[in-house]
């Protein structure tokens, strides 16, 4: 009894940690974004907000709670306040798979440093990543705008030209851990992680995960100079915030799904596991603010070609060559 | 080939962002840190007075009729000893755009540009400004020019009220 009940704490405890964690980082990330992107056009970026524009993050949560909550004329309602939410709920429940740290021995208990180790992670991850557009394509459609339409319809249309190549890139991996489970992948990349054993599968996932991230270069339903605001033109107040909270509560779970796929997870030398884990994620956000600093957007039939032809016929002769070569070890 | 024109294309950028990380943000503090203006940087208007300390300003609209915003406003007067000034004179700075353009159609050098620009404020009606705003005490950047030194000055007594002149004709006169 005494120990379900410290189990079950300890379970409250580590949800409470993992989702402010997740919160504080996604905060943090757009001030670290306009930072470092301020940086790269020899800008300072925001500086005025307590020391080094610290608190700036407090500020602009504020600024988007006080602001009016805009309903459109002839918008279809509750899409329209349902939408948001779908794109930041969607991102964080992703989470849930994520194994951040060896298991933790507290009280004479095992607390493993994961959500739930689901022995269909890989498929959680990629249906959840794929419910993460109805948020987008929702939310374009109900504002009965001409621009947020435009902004849904490329988002569905970058979905179904980066989601295919994206699972195809994921089967090596599958294949060379022999399980879905995500714990079970980072366990057998304790040789080399996968980077090395197939740097293909890992490219491909890269350019796929920065398409799913909706940033730039690949950032059309948005495409602030073409269409207004994309799918989030009418939306205003903690609604766009939502929206904007899940984009890089999203950049968090990708960054940690390629460390998870490909970076051998939490396994590094020296360092305990939760940090390494910490360091390989924050990397690949910087590297994903480094593409949005660099890159500038492609068009979205530019995005569909790459997609459809490059990508897709890549990530099948990986899957080819992958299973050739693992059929060819074995025997 | 133009697929390694594509990847060195694609990676290139990636070192120019880097490189410019590394370097000093070019930007100016501005409230802290004031930039240093050029020499001959057009900000805002003063009306300056000539060597004798007589106001400049003849009244004569040229800057008013040249002002693209329409800043400007006055009205002209006349004093006792027959020389034009203006009665009031009023620029309002929420318009003026600092173009410049009444200092070069002045006949008088009598509006000048001065360096100054921070004329932020909270109530615009401050920024209204009359003539005794605009007065300064010296030449500006003509301090010899002296104009009615050259032209004179128009005629002090009352006109026709000479013993030589004709009083002036009364064209209301004619009137049935």
């Amino acid at each position: 009894m005494i120990d379900g009940l410290i189990m079950i704490v300890l379970i409250l405890i580590k949800l409470g940690v993992i989702f402010a964690v997740i919160m504080t980082m996604a905060a943090y990330l757009v001030l670290a974004e306009r930072k470092i992107l301020a940086r790269m056009q020899l800008r300072h970026g925001p500086n005025r907000v307590g020391p080094f524009g610290m608190m700036q993050p407090l500020a602009d949560v504020i600024k988007l709670l006080t602001k009016e909550d805009f309903l459109p004329d002839r918008a279809d309602k509750w899409l329209f306040l349902l939408a948001p939410g779908m794109a930041a709920v969607t991102a964080i429940l992703t989470f849930a798979v994520v194994p951040f740290g060896p298991p933790l021995q507290v009280f004479g208990h095992e607390l493993p440093l994961v959500v739930i180790d689901l022995n269909v992670g890989v498929l959680y991850f990629l249906g959840l990543s794929s419910l993460a557009v109805y948020g987008v394509a929702l939310g374009g459609w109900a504002s009965n705008s001409k621009y947020s339409l435009l902004g849904g319809i490329r988002g569905l249309a970058q979905l179904i030209s980066y989601e295919l190549s994206m699972g195809l890139a994921l089967v090596p991996v599958v294949m060379l851990a022999r399980s879905f489970s995500l714990t079970d992948i980072v366990l057998a990349q304790q040789a080399a992680p996968f980077i090395l054993v197939n740097p293909l599968a890992f490219l491909i996932f890269l350019v796929s995960v920065v398409a799913e991230s909706k940033r730039t270069p690949f950032d059309m339903p948005e495409a602030e100079n073409e269409l207004v605001g994309g799918f989030h033109t009418e939306y205003s107040g903690m609604r766009f915030g939502l929206f904007f909270v899940g984009e890089y509560i999203n950049l968090v779970i990708l960054s940690s799904m390629v460390t998870v796929f490909f970076l051998g997870g939490w396994l590094g030398p020296l360092l305990p596991g939760v940090i390494w884990f910490g360091v390989k994620v924050l990397a690949l956000c910087f590297f994903f603010i480094w593409v949005r600093g660099s890159l500038p957007r492609l068009r979205y039939d530019q995005l569909m070609h790459f997609g459809w032809k490059i990508l897709l016929p890549l990530a099948l002769l990986n899957v080819l060559l992958t299973g050739a070569v693992l059929l060819w070890s074995r025997t | 080939m133009s697929l390694w024109r594509d990847i060195k294309g694609t990676l290139q950028p990636f070192w120019v962002t880097l490189c410019n990380m590394m370097r000093r943000p070019v930007t100016v503090q501005y409230p802290e840190q004031k930039q240093q203006m050029a020499q001959r940087y057009r900000g805002r208007l003063m009306l300056t007075r000539d060597p004798e300390g007589h106001e400049r300003c003849v009244a004569c609209h040229l800057c008013s009729a040249a002002c693209p915003v329409d800043c400007i406003s006055m009205q002209a007067a006349e004093g006792d000893d027959g020389r034009r000034h203006a009665a009031w004179f009023r620029i309002n700075f929420t318009r003026c755009i600092f173009c410049g353009l009444c200092t070069e159609a002045c006949p008088t050098l009598a509006i000048q540009v001065t360096g100054e620009f921070e004329l932020a404020g909270r109530d615009p009606l401050k920024l209204v400004w009359e003539k005794d705003d605009l007065l300064v005490d010296h030449g500006g950047h003509t301090p010899d020019y002296n104009f009615y030194r050259q032209s004179g000055v128009g005629v002090a007594a009352p006109r026709g009220g000479l013993p030589t002149e004709t009083a002036p004709v009364d064209p209301k006169d004619l009137m049935p």
